[in-house]
């Protein structure tokens, strides 16, 4: 019957919605070849590969926009995948606020979608129970809670007794709280694809069935067309909804698109009705200390989990038709059944239906894949759903439509763009045991400062060993192992499991000799992840395409540092860099780690075609230390025979010197923090001897190491931004407080520059702000984190965007932004300096609320370095 | 086994008492206190022991006697605990991955190809293994598919006065067996393929453990005696069709008849002279399977013992005995010597348990001092080479020794038709069972080879069950799988309960590791070489046979 009622919704409704259909794939569920009588056609302006609900919302969501020459492609039958099995449960309750805002746009759409298009869907609003047994869980449902809240999303947190009210089969003697969504919704996945379908069938998009996509072909890096099995579209975009298969599908290629995800097996259970059957309004219960989720499913349940030992499947790759269903594994759902029984020991006597096993696609860090290749324009992606499908369906097809049609989507993306990955998490070892810690992590408790296990010494400094040996702690960026602090000898720390927690953690004082050291003497940071790019021509055309590129004035004398951002056309950062002009004609970039692959493709996308400019990432050629301290400049200039003083090397310069035996080395006085001292780009060879160098000379000033905790707390406390956090392609510079990073007459035109003039004429609608919590006891109330919403004067005006103790002060600092919507209406009105200034504000720390007094300017008294007369350092670069 | 005592006897009596005393001591006192003093005395005994066994490829039985009177449980730890604290202080006990090391070294697994999907013999496949108590050890086994004919041909051999024998008999016994079953058509194609230099029809497909090796040296004796044999049986021609229980009784008398001729005859490479006579002189035991379809024969001389696992129709398991143990305990034994024999050997045939006071089984291979004539014996070690000569051993002639010969190789014969129910077969050395009732052996087996049939996939089907149901199936089979775990072969498992053992039926990993960390020299008195094969049937080949003969 389980079987029955799947193949239900693929076939049938679909089919008896749109009778065009009928014609066309008669006897559809003969596995022979059969004759297709529509043969597809010559060209299109959008391939969409993949029928699941992915591909299905792309469709819905172009054709809805006016985009109407589409074809969509399934290798199978719609819906016939992961889609088809899929648990069907609208969820809102997500950690990552766009992951949120899709599931919620998500459920909007489901709940009016038969209406739209007359398919039924299953569309049944029960809500959902997120259950805690730790009060660790608690707090994170209550951080969840917050901002479900401040979206205008109903939720409360409620006690176990209330829990049983709405689920009379719940044991709840185990359990400290909960958290009711009422607006949660099931449907039946397969249904919500089909009616999808169905509306942008009728919108013009042409759906082809059993067609396969062998590959797509690029030519001077744009998508041109298609393969398939049943001969070539020419299209110009590409859309690889593909699912678990979409790896393979971008690497099938001459150009391979790398799209990191891999497959695990994921199982749950149907069972036959109860006695008394369930009614199909029960809340569905998600339980995940016991990494379960039960819903009703016709009078009786349906229950899988995510195990802490999961399958990954189909590592080396294999295509199939449709989904079989795979081997079931009872010993494997064994611990799953026991949490299921806990939970509701009143199930024992019931009837087990079949227990499925449906493959789910994972990502290398349980985010989704969206957005365009950076190596093929027009390949667009969406997949890699981590076992929500169904709840981001609606909002990320809206997205990636949006991408498509206007460039880029209404909302900040990028924790989801693909271009957040690179080559290197492409390989198919990395990612089977990246997904395996994966999947687990999904019912995992979600805490700050979390660091991957699996996939790690991937990228290194040369000087890894010798840092590892010196009791460093590590964590990860995009492949780069970075140190977090350093642990003195003799000292431990808690294990793994342990050390989570939502508190005061047990590297606080550690981090805050690190932080005493660099404010007194002079501490040594390894900071060789950041992207470097060198950009030069044999004429001016370098220069000339920067400036059109970047919004301040890069025609600086050669030896000088700019801060500046990198634009779109709305004025938003795109990138946030350090550019240093080494001679004429070249100029040396530094951007954050994880902007190697989108900063790259962007500015790729607009540089000249021109063989007289060229640009190298020489990101691995360089170790950067990062010297900050007031000691800083004696341990240099004693290693270098050279002045280092304020007078001979102001700030924001840049030098090419000898440091030690080693010359050649690239020393610049920015520090990334707002404390005096250097950066020194050393080609790697030198690297274990520069630091050598600089550790033995710097003894006797009391020199030590340092990590990017540290790091992280001076540049917060020194208010500056960071790019990918707190910075992103919807900001723009009037928006944080760096005007002065903009020259709007630099004498020539540069991309936002318009949008940024009508900013300072008109006014902004979010100002960057920190805030410095007031009430907070360090030691015994929760810290914030990030994501925490900001009220003034009572009433909600955004969210932190990152926050970190301050050593200096003694106090949290956040930083985050303030809007200013109209008590009535909403609207958002321009955020004035007054504004800012004359509110109360508190933060919102998991229900809790906390004093704050806001800033938009860092605490002179915090200052003590020189500076060039004409520029301010008050940049950040991403350093989480 | 140790089946022979020698004259040296009352020098050893003299130090028996002495351990004996021991344990009274111990156990009243602090054990670390007297640590020193305890090991002292106990290197003193077993310094005196060895060098009274240095000399001599032979086993003897005080030993044996001796390792019985520590034997006890309750006195087991505290001569462990003596060693550790006086000796050898700095020596520590395995740790579970190394004692795994040392059960899985020898250990062997085969699994009868399928064909098609089908595997259509009626053995699934075997699982052998043996754990060294001497050394070098002293069993053998072997395990071959006969090619000329069908069926299966498995054996455990347990030596004792040296391994020579067992060495010999593992090697050989197998191809007298195939010999013996092959039609007169194919004997005559082999002969003629020898006459002519033409390569030979492979008669067995051998399944060996790396360990487990032939020797290079004497295969050419062995062959040509092997060929004058089915030249024999050639020459008979009787055109009857062979009985697998004539044959198995034919193949074990005249390998042995060999053996014995072979060492009168001698050879004149002095290598191969020195082994034959080894071979001749050391003796073994034997127990052969041989499976075709439903036709179980199990031809057994000794006391090496053949048990079948039965499955009851509850799911229990009961072990059905397909051998008898030819040594003092078995009436039908005694009775037949004395019936051999005059009555006037009546007193002096069977003392202390032993044939003539020395040998515990009594039948065997080799052994010639229990088979030849006292001339006999006396000619050959006289021509025979110095080691044989210098050995103190072999001119002892056995006492009360007036009508040879006292020991023969004739196989007892159990002929059993297998069932479904019949599950699996054991055949192990003497080793196993001094530590193992069989009921034991068959529930361990058992339980463990459907463990491993449990961690097939379950399957829900059609059937209805509920949640509940399949919670309990599944804590089950966790529990289950953790206790089997370590193990991928029967037999292995089954030494490790063997020597590992406490007194409620589980393994105790403190002992089982305190039990292999057991030097050399200690090894020998606290338990014996053990050597098992388990055959595991095709229930459903069988139950497909029994059916088509219905």
């Amino acid at each position: 019957a389980a079987r029955m009622f799947l193949r239900l919704l693929s076939d049938i409704q679909w089919r008896a919605a749109n009778p065009r259909w009928r014609r066309m794939t008669r006897r559809s569920t003969s596995t022979t070849a059969e004759p297709h009588p529509v043969s597809l056609p010559a060209q299109a302006q959008v391939v969409i590969c993949g029928g699941g609900i992915m591909g299905t919302s792309v469709a819905y969501h172009l054709s809805k926009m006016g985009w109407k020459d589409i074809v969509l492609l399934e290798q199978g039958r719609l819906a016939a995948g992961t889609t088809r099995f899929c648990a069907g449960i609208v969820s809102t309750a997500r950690p990552v606020s766009i992951e949120l805002k899709m599931a919620h746009y998500s459920n909007k759409l489901y709940q009016q979608l038969e209406q739209e298009t007359g398919v039924q869907t299953g569309y049944m609003k029960t809500g959902s129970i997120s259950l805690a047994q730790t009060q660790d869980r608690l707090i994170s449902l209550k951080r969840i809670a917050s901002s479900l809240n401040v979206m205008g999303i109903p939720c409360e947190i409620i006690s176990p007794k209330q829990v049983v009210q709405l689920h009379p089969l719940i044991n709840i003697h185990d359990l400290v709280g909960a958290m009711y969504v009422p607006e949660d919704a099931l449907v039946s996945s397969a249904s919500v694809s089909l009616a999808l379908a169905t509306a942008a069938s009728r919108n013009g998009v042409q759906i082809h069935e059993r067609t396969c996509v062998s590959h797509v072909t690029v030519q001077k890096g744009h998508v041109t067309g298609v393969e398939t099995d049943r001969g070539r579209i020419q299209c110009q975009y590409f859309v690889n909804c593909a699912g678990q298969w979409a790896y393979e599908l971008g690497h099938s290629g001459e150009e391979p698109v790398n799209i990191p995800l891999h497959a695990c097996e994921h199982f749950y259970l149907l069972t036959h009705p109860l006695k008394e059957p369930l009614s199909s309004s029960l809340p569905t219960v998600v339980d995940p200390d016991g990494r379960i989720y039960i819903r009703n499913w016709q009078g009786g349940i349906l229950s899988g989990g995510f195990e802490k030992n999961p399958k990954p499947l189909f590592t080396e790759g294999r295509n199939q038709l449709e989904i079989q269903n795979l081997q079931e594994d009872w010993d494997h759902f064994g611990p799953l059944l026991s949490a299921l029984l806990r939970r509701m020991p009143g199930l024992e006597a019931l009837q087990i239906m079949q227990l499925v096993n449906c493959p789910e696609t994972f990502t290398p860090d349980m985010r989704c894949i969206m957005g365009e290749s950076p190596t093929a324009r027009g390949y667009f992606v969406l997949a890699g759903m981590n076992s929500a499908g169904i709840s981001y369906g609606g909002g990320a097809g809206k997205y990636l439509a949006e991408w498509m049609v206007n460039g880029y989507p209404s909302e900040n993306v990028w924790p989801l763009d693909l271009k957040r990955f690179g080559t290197l998490q492409s390989s198919r070892t990395f990612l089977r045991h990246r997904v395996m810690e994966v999947m687990p992590l999904m019912c995992d408790l979600k805490v700050p400062r979390w660091d991957f296990q699996t996939g790690r010494q991937l990228r290194t400094s040369p000087l890894y060993d010798r840092l590892d040996a010196q009791g460093a702690r590590w964590m990860e960026k995009h492949g780069f192992e970075r140190v977090k602090y350093f642990v003195p000898p003799g000292k431990d720390l808690l294990d793994l499991d342990h050390s989570k927690t939502f508190y005061k953690p047990d590297w606080f004082d550690i981090v805050g000799s690190e932080v005493k050291c660099c404010k007194e003497a002079v501490c040594v940071i390894d900071m060789s992840s950041f992207t470097k790019f060198e950009i030069s021509s044999t004429g001016d055309q370098a220069l000339e395409s920067l400036q059109y590129l970047f919004s301040n004035d890069l025609d600086v004398p050669v030896g000088h540092v700019v801060h500046t951002g990198m634009l779109n056309e709305k004025g938003g950062y795109e990138n946030d860099c350090s550019i240093a002009r080494l001679s004429k004609r070249s100029f040396f970039m530094i951007s954050p780690t994880d902007q190697q692959v989108h900063c790259w493709a962007w500015l790729k996308n607009r540089l000249p075609d021109d063989s007289n400019l060229t640009m190298e990432d020489v990101t691995w050629k360089y170790t950067a230390l990062n010297l900050i301290g007031p000691r800083a400049v004696d341990v240099l200039s004693e290693l270098s025979y050279a002045p280092m003083t304020a007078e001979h090397f102001p700030s924001l310069f840049c030098k090419e010197m000898s440091v030690g035996y080693a010359n050649g080395i690239r020393v610049m006085s920015i520090t990334h923090t707002g404390e005096p001292g250097f950066v020194l780009y050393i080609p790697i060879e030198y690297a274990l001897h520069v630091y050598n160098e600089v550790m033995n000379m710097g003894q006797k000033y009391g020199i030590r190491n340092a990590g990017y905790y540290a790091l992280r707390s001076l540049r917060i406390e020194k208010f500056f931004a960071f790019w990918g956090q707190d910075l992103d392609a919807f900001t723009t510079p009037m928006e944080c407080g760096r005007e002065f990073q903009v020259k709007l007459e630099k004498g020539m035109q540069f991309v936002g520059q318009e949008a940024l003039l009508e900013q300072k004429q008109n006014g902004v609608y979010k100002r960057f702000t920190m805030f410095i919590l007031e009430d907070h006891d360090t030691d015994l109330d929760l810290w914030p984190w990030w994501g925490e919403p900001i009220f003034r004067n009572g009433r909600y005006v955004g969210k932190t965007t990152s926050s970190a103790y301050s050593y200096t002060l003694e106090r949290h600092v956040c930083l985050g932004f303030v809007h200013h919507f109209d008590e009535k209406t909403g609207e958002e009105l321009v955020v004035t300096t007054d504004f800012i200034n004359q509110g109360e504000y508190e933060i919102d720390i998991a229900g809790q609320r906390f004093q704050a007094k806001a800033k938009l300017y860092p605490f002179s008294s915090l200052f003590t370095q020189r500076r060039r007369k004409d520029e301010v350092e008050l940049s950040g670069y991403q350093r989480e | 086994a140790i089946p022979v005592r020698s004259s040296r006897l009352p020098l050893l009596s003299d130090a028996m008492p002495a351990p004996a005393h021991l344990f009274p001591l111990i156990r009243n006192c602090e054990i670390s206190r007297i640590g020193s003093t305890a090991c002292y005395c106990h290197h003193k005994h077993l310094c005196c022991l060895s060098s009274h066994f240095a000399h001599s490829h032979f086993r003897y039985a005080p030993q044996k006697k001796f390792a019985a009177v520590y034997r006890p449980k309750e006195n087991f730890n505290h001569f462990i605990h003596t060693r550790d604290h006086g000796s050898a202080p700095q020596r520590f006990y395995l740790t579970p991955p190394q004692v795994n090391s040392i059960l899985k070294a020898n250990e062997y697994s085969f699994k009868v190809p399928e064909f098609d999907g089908k595997n259509v013999s009626s053995v699934l496949g075997f699982d052998s293994n043996q754990l060294p108590a001497n050394a070098p050890i002293e069993d053998r086994r072997s395990a071959a598919t006969c090619l000329q004919t069908r069926g299966m041909l498995l054996g455990v051999f347990d030596g004792h006065a040296g391994c020579a024998c067992a060495q010999a008999v593992s090697e050989r016994l197998f191809y007298y067996i195939a010999v013996s079953l092959l039609p007169h058509e194919t004997l005559l194609e082999i002969e003629n393929a020898v006459e002519s230099g033409r390569a030979l029809l492979p008669i067995l497909q051998w399944h060996k453990h790396p360990n487990d090796y032939f020797s290079k040296e004497a295969s050419k004796l062995y062959f040509n005696s092997l060929r004058t044999y089915w030249q024999e049986l050639i020459d008979l021609n009787s055109g009857e069709t062979t009985d697998v229980r004539e044959a198995l009784i034919n193949a074990f008398k005249r390998l042995d008849n060999d053996i014995s001729l072979e060492a009168q005859v001698g050879d004149p490479n002095s290598f191969l002279n020195y082994l034959v006579l080894r071979v001749a002189f050391s003796g073994a035991t034997a127990c052969v399977a041989h499976v075709d379809g439903v036709d179980l024969h199990i031809a057994n001389t000794g006391d090496s013992r053949a048990m079948l696992g039965v499955q009851e129709e509850d799911g229990s398991w009961s072990a059905v005995n397909l051998s008898y143990d030819h040594n003092a305990q078995n009436e039908h034994e005694v009775e037949r010597l004395k019936m051999e024999h005059p009555k006037s050997e009546e007193k002096t045939l069977v003392k202390q348990d032993r044939l003539l006071g020395l040998l515990m089984p009594f039948r065997a291979f080799g052994d010639v001092k229990f088979k030849w004539s006292i001339e006999l014996q006396k000619r050959v070690v006289e021509t025979g080479p110095d080691q044989l000569n210098d050995n103190e051993y072999t001119k002892f002639i056995p006492p009360n020794y007036h009508t040879p010969p006292y020991l023969t190789a004739e196989p007892e014969v159990i002929h059993h038709r297998l069932r479904p129910q019949d599950k699996f077969l054991v055949l192990a050395t003497d080793g196993l069972w001094e530590t193992m009732h069989r009921q034991d052996v068959a529930r361990i087996v058992g339980e463990y080879l459907t463990g491993v049939h449990h961690q097939q996939p379950i399957a829900v089907g059609g059937y209805k069950v509920t949640l509940g149901q399949m919670h309990g199936l599944l804590t089950e089979r966790r529990a289950r799988i953790s206790s089997v775990f370590e193990d991928q072969n029967a037999a292995t498992h089954l030494i490790r309960h063997a020597v590992g053992n406490n007194e409620f039926g589980t393994v105790d990993h403190e002992r089982l590791s305190k039990m292999l960390s057991l030097p050399e020299e200690l090894a020998r008195m606290y338990r014996d070489d053990i050597t098992i094969i388990v055959v595991q049937f095709n229930s459903h080949v069988i139950g497909a046979c029994q059916n088509e003969e219905l």
